[in-house]
This record gives C-alpha cells, sequence and structure tokens, in this order.
C-alpha cells in the first residue's frame, strides 16, 4: 500500500495512528474502523441521540396535545417533579425493589449456583436447563403466572397457604402497597436468580482448585474456606452481578405494568416517564423523569465502581 | 462423597427445578381451564379444556393475537439479524486488529447496555411521530439494536478472541488463498459463537416490552408482549386470564425449545460476555 495523506479511520473518533506507524499498522487502524465503525456508530444513533433529544425536550412545557404552545420553560419541570411527592414515591418504591430483590438474588443465586456446581454430573445438563427456563421466559409472561397466582379470583395462593396466619380466601394481594410490592419482588426474584447464579456459578469455576486443596490440607472448615478462599476469589464475578443487576433492577417496568399498572402506590421511576409522555403525552415533563431516571442509574454506576473498585474491564478478563 | 452428602445434593436439584417450572407449570395450567373452571383456585383444572388456545389461534382473539405474533417474529429476527451482522464485523476487528479505539467501542457497548430503555422511549415517540416510523416495524427494529448490540458486541468479541487465528496463516503455507484460509478455517470455528449470540440477542428482543408498548398503537406492529400487556379479553363480560395464559405458553414454546436444544451454548454465551470478557 502507498502511503496515504489521508487520516486513517472513518473520523468516528478515530484517533490518527502515530507519526512514523507503519503502513501496514495504519492499514489495520483503519479497517479496524471501517469493520467496527458501523456497530458503533449505530449504537450512539439509537442511544445518544434521543438522550440529547430528552434533555433538550425537558427544558420546554410541551404537550402533545397542544403542540402549538411549546414554550421554554427552563429547569421548572425538574423543579415540579423534584418538588412532587409523586415523584419521590415511586423513586422510594425503585428503591426498595431494587435493594430486595437484589439482596435476596444474590443470596439465592449463590446457593443456586453451589448446588449446580456440587450437583452430580449425571444431572448437571438438567439443572442447567432448569435453571434457564426462568430467564428465557419473557418477563411479561412472568409477570401474569405471578399476578394470577396471587389474584383473588383465579389464584391458588390464597387456597394453599390458607394456614398462614394473615392468609384467608379473601387476602386481596394487590389491595396495598406493601402486599402488591411482596409480589412484585417475587416475580423479579424468580426471573432474573438465575442470570445472577450463572454468572456467580461462572465466577465459581475460576476459584483455582489448587487453592481449595491447600485451605484443606491445612484444617480448614468448609465455612472458613468459603470466606477465606472461595469468595474473595471470586469477588469480581460477584461485582459484576451485583452491578448488572442492580442497574436491571432500576430499571423495572414489565412486571410492575403487568401486575398493578402502578396501582396502590407501587409506581416505579420507569412507570412514571412511561406513564407521563406515552398515557399523559406531557413530553415536557416525562423527558425530564426519563433524564432523571438516566443520571440515577448513571449515578449507581459510579457509585459501584468508585465505592467497589470494580474495574470492568479486569471483571472481564481483559488483559 | 458421602451417601448422605449425595442425597442432600440430589434434594438441592430437584429444588431447583421445581423453583424453575413452577411459575411456568401454572400458566400452562392455567390456560387449560375453561372459563368456568378458572376461578376454582386450585392448581390443577379440573378438566382439561383446549378453548383459550382456539380462541386465541382461531376464535374471536386470534385477530388480536395472530398479527402480534406475526410482528414479534419478524422484527426480532430482523433485529437480531442486524445485531448479529454488525456486531460480527466488529468483533472481527476487536479480536483480530490492533487498532485504537477498541476499548472505546467496548465501553459504549457497555454504557448502552445500562442504559434505562424508558428514557431512550420518551424522545423516541416524539420523533417517530414526526417521521413517520410510529407505529412501524422499522420504529421497532431501530431501538431493539440498542438492546441486542452491546450484548452482541461483548459475547461475539469474547468467542472470537479465543479462536487460534494462527491457524489461518497455517493453512496459506500450506498452499490456501487466503479468501480459502478464511472460509475453510476461520468460519467453522467462528460459527458457534455467532450462533450462540443470535440466540440471546433474539432472547433479548422477544423479552422487551417497553419499545413495543410505547411505540406502537395497532396491530400492524405491536409485538406478542405488549399485545399481552393490553389485552383485555375477546368480550368484556368475560376474564381474560384465560385466553392471556395461552398466549403467554405459545410466546414461551420458541424461547424454551430454544433454550432446550442449546443450553450449554448459551451458558457459555452468557458468562463469556459477562464474566470472561
Amino acid at each position: 500500500m502507498t502511503t496515504t495523506t489521508e487520516r486513517p479511520g472513518t473520523g468516528t473518533g478515530a484517533s490518527p495512528a502515530p507519526r512514523g506507524a507503519s503502513d501496514r499498522s495504519r492499514a489495520e487502524q483503519k479497517l479496524g474502523w471501517y469493520l467496527a465503525g458501523p456497530a458503533f456508530a449505530v449504537m450512539l444513533l439509537v442511544t445518544a441521540y434521543p438522550i440529547i433529544q430528552a434533555v433538550y425536550y425537558s427544558l420546554f412545557d410541551y404537550r402533545l396535545t397542544d403542540p402549538d404552545n411549546i414554550s421554554f420553560v427552563g429547569l421548572k419541570n425538574y423543579a415540579v417533579i423534584l418538588t412532587d411527592s409523586i415523584w419521590w414515591t415511586s423513586f422510594g418504591v425503585t428503591v426498595f425493589i431494587t435493594v430486595v430483590t437484589v439482596a435476596v438474588e444474590l443470596v439465592l443465586g449463590f446457593l443456586l449456583a453451589l448446588v449446580m456446581m456440587n450437583a452430580l454430573r449425571a444431572i448437571r445438563p438438567v439443572l442447567r436447563a432448569a435453571i434457564l427456563i426462568p430467564y428465557a421466559v419473557i418477563t411479561v409472561v412472568s409477570a401474569f403466572a405471578w399476578q394470577y397466582a396471587f389474584s383473588l379470583d383465579s389464584g391458588f395462593v390464597n387456597s394453599w397457604f390458607g394456614w398462614l396466619p394473615g392468609i384467608s380466601a379473601e387476602t386481596d394481594w394487590f389491595g396495598s402497597t406493601g402486599s402488591s410490592l411482596f409480589v412484585i419482588c417475587l416475580a423479579e426474584i424468580w426471573k432474573t436468580t438465575p442470570f445472577i447464579s450463572l454468572l456467580l456459578l461462572a465466577g465459581l469455576a475460576q476459584v483455582p482448585d489448587v487453592l481449595q486443596e491447600a485451605a484443606r490440607v491445612d484444617g480448614a472448615t468448609w465455612w472458613q474456606r468459603m470466606w477465606k478462599v472461595t469468595l474473595p476469589n471470586m469477588k469480581a464475578a460477584i461485582m459484576v452481578a451485583l452491578l448488572f443487576r442492580t442497574l436491571d433492577a432500576f430499571r423495572v417496568f414489565d412486571s410492575v405494568f403487568v401486575m398493578t399498572a402502578g396501582a396502590n402506590s407501587t409506581e416505579t421511576v420507569s412507570f412514571l416517564a412511561y406513564r407521563q409522555t406515552i398515557a399523559r403525552v406531557e413530553i415536557g415533563l416525562g423527558s425530564a423523569v426519563s433524564v432523571l431516571l438516566f443520571l440515577s442509574v448513571v449515578i449507581i454506576c459510579i457509585g459501584f465502581i468508585k465505592g467497589f473498585k470494580v474495574d470492568l474491564s479486569q471483571a472481564r478478563g481483559e488483559k | 462423597m458421602s451417601t448422605r452428602e449425595r442425597v442432600l445434593w440430589i434434594v438441592a436439584g430437584i429444588a431447583i427445578v421445581v423453583y424453575a417450572l413452577f411459575p411456568v407449570g401454572w400458566i400452562v395450567s392455567l390456560s387449560l381451564k375453561s372459563s368456568d373452571d378458572i376461578a376454582n383456585t386450585q392448581f390443577l383444572p379440573t378438566s382439561v379444556s383446549w378453548d383459550n388456545y382456539s380462541q386465541i389461534l382461531v376464535g374471536d382473539a386470534a385477530g388480536l393475537f395472530l398479527p402480534a405474533l406475526r410482528n414479534s417474529f419478524g422484527i426480532c429476527i430482523i433485529a437480531t439479524f442486524l445485531a448479529c451482522v454488525l456486531s460480527m464485523f466488529a468483533a472481527y476487528a476487536i479480536a483480530r486488529l490492533d487498532f485504537r479505539g477498541k476499548k472505546l467501542i467496548l465501553s459504549t457497548a457497555l454504557a448502552v447496555a445500562i442504559f434505562p430503555v424508558i428514557s431512550i422511549v420518551t424522545p423516541l415517540f416524539n420523533l417517530w411521530r414526526q417521521i413517520g416510523l410510529y407505529d412501524t416495524w422499522p420504529g421497532l427494529i431501530i431501538p431493539y439494536l440498542s438492546l441486542t448490540l452491546p450484548l452482541s458486541i461483548w459475547t461475539m468479541s469474547a468467542f472470537f478472541r479465543e479462536i487460534p487465528w494462527e491457524m489461518e496463516q497455517a493453512a496459506q503455507v500450506d498452499g490456501a488463498t487466503t479468501w480459502q484460509a478464511f472460509r475453510k478455517v476461520i468460519v467453522p470455528l467462528a460459527t458457534p459463537g455467532v450462533f450462540t449470540t443470535a440466540i440471546l440477542a433474539f432472547f433479548i428482543a422477544w423479552n422487551d416490552f417497553a419499545y413495543g408498548i410505547s411505540l406502537t398503537s395497532t396491530g400492524a406492529s405491536r409485538p406478542v408482549p405488549a399485545a399481552l400487556g393490553l389485552f383485555s379479553g375477546a368480550s368484556q363480560f368475560e376474564s381474560p386470564n384465560g385466553p392471556i395464559a395461552a398466549a403467554a405458553v405459545i410466546v414461551t414454546i420458541p424461547v424454551v425449545v430454544l433454550v432446550l436444544l442449546f443450553q450449554r451454548r448459551i451458558v457459555a454465551g452468557l458468562t463469556n460476555g459477562a464474566v470472561k470478557g
């Protein structure tokens, strides 16, 4: 290839090859961006552009039913939202669901991973297939299954658990905030624990056997080996699982939509954003809620990375 | 392993299977209950009835369900295909070539993956209405790429990194042309990774609810999850629980079949992309 005066790369953020780089490395630079550029550009287009749009709209008083009366209001939408108890209720509900589900899932997922790790070779494929089923069932279907199980007119839960204090044939699970949230959390936990447990299983598998053996020889008990050898060695896997599930749980939407549609103060932040924009066509207010949701997710992410010192590239085995 | 331990692990294993299948069993059972049996508050139907299935497949509710099923299949397959093609090139470049910006692409994918879907829906809703993509297939396919691309890039580049690329040169030394070497050596090695990625991407697209419910308004493009969420029954005097359960079973079948057929690969794909990178 002859030397060209062109900048290598497609221009979408490619940095020029260092001065004096060989033609070969320059060609590689260029080819790399030709191949990876389209995927990169599509990702930016479908996310960065809309979020910039959202930030822009959030500064306007803009209702879709009244498109002629768009007016710039600055940060007023944010002030309206942040001083409204509806926002804080939905924020609280979201945080509650996130904390409860992620905590339960981490423990449950770890137990499942331990069982899968130790199960007999013969039943391992069965377990693996079974554990993937909740992951494969779509969230809406899982939400319906759990909702119907607890519903007054068709569910079996009340008749099965009638012997527990406080549960009778008339127990209306979707009649109050606490019990509705309980069912929502159950559905979320059932559906997403498999994901955590598969990640933890991969982490478990990476703990070197040699270390386990050495500890065993030194007379460490099962608990000591768990706390001193297994868990520290799979810290990265735990952090990745925790981070991804937290971010995911914070965006909870499908289950709430299907099970309560936000009734009895079970509205989550995602649901609030949906309701403002799509149902009430308050583009300005809805965009502001969306931006706040986006910021919350970013803050959680930064908090995790700083607080737990997760080096994502390292956790993912990058060298 | 002692017999006692062995029994313990088997019991734990059975507990896992029950845990995983219980809600699925319940929705199947519900779908087999006739409309006067649905309120029996028991787990199993008193008698098995296929009424709910006939109602959504050929009966009153078929007009709502069948177009949604067609939309879901069409949109998810196209979105999966596009994501796979785009991420295949990207992953090849990431695994094979030395170029600046690799990290940038991988971290962008990560950032896109953590994006709250609802935050994208709000502006898209308005934009799609202005440019005429609202309630169309492309109007869903494009945003679905934001769900499928990040995962595809991560898992595929994890798979591609494990391919021994030197084998291609070895083939060339043995007299194969570049193209032959690539086709005969690399393509067969890369196929399983591409395939696994495709299954995972399809799952994710098939599972979407937020885009489906916000960016569509009619049977022209509304996918099954959204149609289910809004389904209120063929007649307002009848509880729609039975038909919804039947529809839920039907949309679950393709993914469960995929899971059972390719479980080993799916686990590899999930954990490779997320933990090993």
